[in-house]
């Protein structure tokens, strides 16, 4: 199967990909946060931890 | 051997497990996302009437399952929290309610991106359609409300009334197709069998079971956070492993 004719899905390649292509975004934009909020939720409490250690 | 079911729903003890599980459905997600994007689109042949066109419904009704049994989850977890005082349950509706929206928008967009080469709009009143919106509406009310009440657990409590009180819109989503005259079809694959076709069948059940387990995977990594910060007073967080820097 040629490559150019897979992609171009018989006409439909921007829905097809326009579908795929910004939920699979979405989906690591949601990765990327809930990760992200790991590393700032704990470095907040190691801050608040720290600060009351210096009172 | 008598297993203490309630050990877990307990925060601290349930931290420790939901990290020990994030990697056991997030791998498996991946695979059988790569597996069922594979089928779809390279063994499932091209369909008689729609073309290609019709290759979104991999992504769009698994999307569009999930967003309802979400809800359900959600509201279900909410209501746990609410009558039985569970602060795990609570938080597990908060982690639930991001991922529910993000998939119920996942099956609108696709919906439209689907519906124009197929029906020629993007969007329609229809019931099917209408319902789903109010789904994804109704997910971030409950996100909304929740963030703007500063305390956690009155916050629980309104976003639990919230997210059972809405529960009645997936019955009516679930139905629309049947009870009113909808141009969105109805279902392909029912009790009674399909006429769908085996590889189409295998790559939809394949990306509805990698959708079902990054569901579960990316709650419980997000449920973990919440924990976190509502039990950030506790001895047993400032214990932890990942705290000692």
């Amino acid at each position: 199967m040629n490559w150019l004719e897979f992609f171009a899905m018989k006409g439909y390649a921007w829905y097809i990909w326009g579908s795929y292509g910004i939920a699979i975004l979405m989906i690591a934009v949601e990765i990327i946060l809930v990760i992200h909020k790991r590393k700032i939720t704990l470095q907040q409490l190691r801050l608040i931890r720290d600060a009351d250690k210096e009172d | 051997m008598a297993i203490n079911w309630f050990k877990y729903a307990a925060p601290s003890t349930f931290y420790g497990l939901a990290g020990k599980l994030v990697p056991w459905f997030a791998w498996p997600a991946a695979i059988l996302f790569c597996v069922g994007m594979y089928i779809g689109f390279f063994v499932a042949p091209t369909d008689a009437v729609q073309s290609e066109a019709y290759r979104i419904i991999f992504i769009h009704v698994p999307a569009s399952i999930l967003s309802m049994m979400i809800y359900l989850i959600m509201a279900g977890y909410a209501a746990l929290g609410l009558i039985f005082n569970t602060r795990l349950s609570s938080m597990m509706a908060t982690a639930l309610a991001p991922t529910g929206a993000l998939l119920a928008f996942i099956s609108l967009w696709t919906g439209s991106l689907w519906g124009k080469p197929m029906w020629g709009a993007w969007w329609v009143w229809d019931a099917r359609l209408t319902s789903e919106l109010i789904l994804l509406f109704l997910y971030l009310g409950f996100i909304a409300l929740q963030s703007s009440i500063e305390d956690p657990r009155r916050a629980d409590r309104a976003g639990a009334l919230l997210a059972i009180v809405g529960s009645v819109n997936v019955p009516i989503i679930y139905f629309s197709v049947k009870w009113w005259n909808t141009l969105h079809q109805g279902s392909t694959v029912k009790m009674s069998g399909t006429s769908m076709h085996i590889a189409m069948q295998q790559a939809m059940f394949t990306m509805f079971a990698a959708m079902w387990l990054y569901a579960i995977a990316i709650a419980l990594l997000r449920v973990r956070s919440i924990i976190l910060e509502r039990e950030r007073n506790t001895q047993w967080v400032t214990e932890l492993a990942e705290m000692q820097q």
